[in-house]
């Protein structure tokens, strides 16, 4: 049997399509979404679906990886500030850490995050972030 | 509110404990504590612990500990707050007390981490910060200091050899602590050339991963049963939060907990960021002991590490800070650290810390993080000289 | 074959992951080819990549130069002999990555590296027959050839997606396919193996070459046109050779097969083989174009089409990334490296 199925299939439009949620009281955008208003603690939204064009905040290249991710490291990792506002980490990808720099323009995809149990388990599928001139 | 007072103190050394498992550690704490206070019981015990179930599949810490120490009957639990899961514990047995509940009460904080191998212990620390957005990505807890710190230096222009002094600092300072991990000096040299864990971050800008408890004996101050002379005050015991994820801050070069639970408790023990003589603070990792002393009040925003140069943070300067080592030398049990700064705090205050005693300590501040500083569990203790 | 009502390509995008390995690089390791290189280099997906994470990001391209709302697409088709999952679609992930799921179709095709080119006429004759306006056919791969097989040179990883619709909003409109399929085992693949087998010289003539030809002609002559009333052709492209050799005997020239050969730079992407040809041809051909394009797939079969380039294509081929910006971005890796990402190393 296969654990965890529920948890990564519950997110699904989380990390396949950065779909956050917009307040309807004070027009504050959210990723992830929320049940309550960080900003006006209304409890009213719509579903916002996030353009995952953004710059780089801040990155790092991680040289011993969580369990899990092990055949990925070493890995970048970054916090990128989206365009409409949120903040969101992902790792990056297609592209040398030397080339990571403060500012620059990057861009949403999709890609496989982890394998949950080997080659036997669910392959996990969510957002990571490139150069735009990648 | 009642006033609470310390009057025993206890910790094993931060070690890798190959022979010892969380049972025996947190034991051991509680024990040497009592033998300090001259008692020999509690009505409560308070345990902080982040990671006993994760790395040593062990839950229920409240009770075992409890039946442990031959007190199965008393009240217990455990406090998990991350790596602020100490200082958590403390301001529980410290509201315990102040609310007229309890006479006496136990804190441990206790952690055992070396069960297991690193990835695992890294994808649990991670379990710090927010789990369906940040540790699902990979991104694992140095990882996020990391995040922070290139932030700042790129904010501040600032390069990593500005927050040596706070490595170093704590190196210095481990060396006369027994029960310090890293009894070691480190030069400047050896800093720069530290090889990179997730850069900017080096080995030596990272707190290691290791085993360890620490407890104290909180007792009303109107009976400290003949420990009057030795007793430490808490005048403060503040806590406060912010967002669980970085990425939700509106600004993540600010530690908003940090200043949240630090101007409540100079508020409940009505001093300022001057009166403090010494600061055990958070270092973890080597940045957030600059944005700590920003967002505490004692650096403007983005002159944490100014404070650092020229031995401000030693046991002589400005500020001592880390005084016996900190989490970065002395060790970071994760659960544990926020009790070893009170303890270490105890030290200063009754004139106990050897070589590292700072001179004319009176009032002493410990901050204990949890995440990335989502909860900050701030105390102030005043000794009696 | 002709569907009742006009159907085109309304949307079309191409995807090559960013890493390559030289055919020379994987000479070194073996000690030489046997006949020469068939290639220059091809195309390796990172650590991360597989054939649905590029499937995603292709039909992303085409939804983007479709301009419609992925929930009017009825069908998300997706062709490949590289699907990560055995059991499990493929084509389920990439609707819901797309914002497509829900009142669907979905399903994974196999037909070596015909599968795009079959999903593709499937997506003509759903919307030919008025069952829906749009539907998505995607051919992509992330082919594995064994260490030290002829296959290793070549096996690339690439395709591309198209949304079928109706010809009123087409930048292509379909003139007419057909289809050419007989029982011949030159390629397979055994359910749990990791790597194909393959017939040697047996795929060429009278697999590839067989079918190629005879899709080609019958559709020609179906359709009664000749390779001059073409600009462009698009052959399978399992190496340099074949398709110029197919073509020379089928009567094209160089110059119409060109722009629509990409193997030398990203190798034989298999079921996304001829489709990401086609997409390089669409984002460079003019309005009224006519484009030949012929896939092949092993076991065996043909998909040929003729397609009419419409005046659309000016305004909206710029609205995703070009085919170009794919085999242009290039970063060269070892053998070592390749053996890593492609999963050839022994870990326990």
């Amino acid at each position: 049997m296969a654990d965890n199925l529920a948890p990564h299939w519950r997110l699904r439009a989380q990390r396949y399509q950065l779909v956050g949620n917009v307040c309807l009281k004070c027009d504050a955008k959210f990723f992830p979404p929320r049940q309550v208003c960080a900003k006006c603690r209304g409890t009213e939204f719509d579903l916002f679906q996030f353009s995952g064009r953004g710059e780089l905040y801040s990155f790092t290249t991680l040289r011993s990886a969580p369990a899990g991710f092990e055949q990925y490291a070493p890995y970048s990792v970054g916090m990128i500030k989206l365009d409409e506002g949120p903040m969101v980490e992902a790792m990056l990808t297609d592209v040398n850490e030397d080339k990571l720099t403060i500012g620059m323009r990057v861009e949403m995809v999709t890609r496989k995050i982890r394998e949950e149990d080997g080659e036997r388990g669910l392959l996990v599928y969510g957002y990571k972030f490139r150069p735009s001139d990648a | 509110m009642r006033d609470v007072s310390i009057i025993g103190i206890g910790q094993t050394p931060v070690r890798e404990h190959w022979e010892k498992d969380l049972r025996q550690l947190a034991t051991a704490a509680v024990l040497a504590a009592l033998q300090d206070a001259h008692v020999d019981q509690v009505d409560a015990i308070y345990v902080g612990n982040m990671l006993s179930g994760e790395l040593t599949r062990q839950e229920h810490l409240g009770a075992l500990i409890a039946d442990q120490l031959g007190m199965s009957g008393v009240a217990a639990m455990k406090v998990e707050a991350a790596c602020g899961a100490g200082g958590s514990a403390v301001h529980a047995g410290y509201l315990a007390i102040a609310s007229g509940q309890y006479r006496r009460v136990a804190v441990v904080g206790v952690e055992k981490m070396t069960d297991l191998w690193n990835g695992s212990v890294t994808a649990g620390l991670a379990m710090a910060a927010d789990g369906e957005y940040e540790a699902a990505n990979g991104i694992s807890f140095v990882g996020l200091n990391a995040l922070m710190m290139r932030r700042y230096m790129y904010e501040y222009d600032l390069v990593e050899e500005d927050f040596a002094p706070f490595a170093l600092n704590a190196h210095k300072n481990a060396v006369h602590n027994p029960n310090a991990m890293f009894r070691k000096s480190v030069t400047l040299e050896q800093f720069t050339k530290a090889k990179k864990v997730a850069d900017p971050i080096s080995l030596f800008d990272a707190s290691p991963v290791c085993d360890g408890a620490a407890a104290l004996i909180l007792s009303r101050s109107e009976n400290l049963n003949g420990n009057a002379a030795r007793a430490v005050a808490i005048q403060a015991s503040a806590l406060a939060t912010d967002t669980l994820a970085l990425h939700d801050r509106q600004d993540p070069l600010w530690l908003r907990a940090v200043e949240l639970s630090s101007i409540k408790a100079y508020a409940q023990a009505g001093v300022t960021p001057q009166d403090i003589n010494l600061f055990e603070l958070h270092d973890a990792f080597s940045i957030v002991a600059p944005m700590s002393l920003e967002a505490a009040g004692f650096a403007p925003r983005g002159a944490g590490t100014y404070l650092a140069r020229d031995g401000g943070i030693s046991l002589y300067g400005k500020l001592p800070i880390s005084t016996m080592g900190g989490l970065k030398a002395r060790g970071h049990p994760i659960g544990a650290s926020g009790v070893y700064q009170v303890v270490e705090a105890t030290q200063q205050l009754r004139g106990e810390a050897g070589k590292n005693q700072v001179p004319n300590a009176r009032i002493a501040m410990t901050q204990s993080l949890g995440g990335v500083a989502a909860t900050a569990a701030t105390h102030i203790l005043k000794g009696k000289n | 074959m002709k569907p009742k009502r006009e159907v085109g390509i309304v949307g079309y995008g191409a995807y090559v992951p960013r890493y390559r390995i030289k055919a020379s690089e994987i000479a070194r390791v073996w000690g030489g080819a046997d006949d020469g290189l068939p290639i220059e280099e091809k195309a390796v997906p990172g650590l991360d990549e597989d054939t649905i994470t590029m499937s995603v990001e292709a039909a992303r391209n085409a939804l983007a130069r479709a301009q419609i709302d992925p929930r009017t697409l009825r069908a998300v088709w997706v062709g490949s002999e590289s699907h990560p999952y055995a059991v499990k679609p493929s084509s389920t992930l990439v609707a819901e990555a797309l914002g497509a799921s829900g009142a669907i179709l979905a399903g994974d095709w196999q037909f070596a590296c015909k599968a795009g080119t079959e999903a593709m006429q499937a997506a003509i004759a759903l919307v030919g027959s008025e069952m829906t306006d749009y539907a998505l056919a995607i051919g992509m791969d992330t082919a594995q050839g064994r260490p030290h097989d002829a296959l290793e040179y070549t096996a690339g990883a690439g395709g591309g997606a198209y949304i079928m619709g109706p010809a009123e909003n087409a930048l292509a409109v379909l003139e007419g396919s057909y289809s050419y399929v007989t029982d011949t085992p030159d390629f397979f693949r055994r359910a749990y193996q990791h790597y194909p087998e393959h017939g040697n010289r047996f795929t060429g003539e009278p697999a590839y070459f067989a079918h190629t030809l005879a899709a080609t002609q019958n559709f020609l002559e179906l359709m009664q046109l000749t390779p001059r009333d073409f600009q462009w052709a698009i052959f399978h492209q399992p190496n340099a050779k074949f398709p110029l050799q197919a073509a020379a005997q089928l009567g094209f020239t160089r110059d119409q097969v060109a722009p629509g050969l990409l193997v030398n730079k990203i190798g034989n992407t298999y079921a996304g083989a001829a489709l990401i040809g086609m997409t390089n041809v669409l984002d460079n051909a003019k309005p009224g174009d006519r484009i030949l394009l012929v896939s092949f797939g092993s076991g065996a079969g043909s998909d040929a089409f003729s397609y009419v380039v419409t005046d659309k294509i000016l305004e909206r081929r710029d609205l995703a990334k070009r085919t170009a910006w794919y085999t242009a971005r290039r970063e060269l890796i070892d053998y070592a490296r390749y053996a890593r990402f492609r999963n050839k190393l022994v870990m326990n």
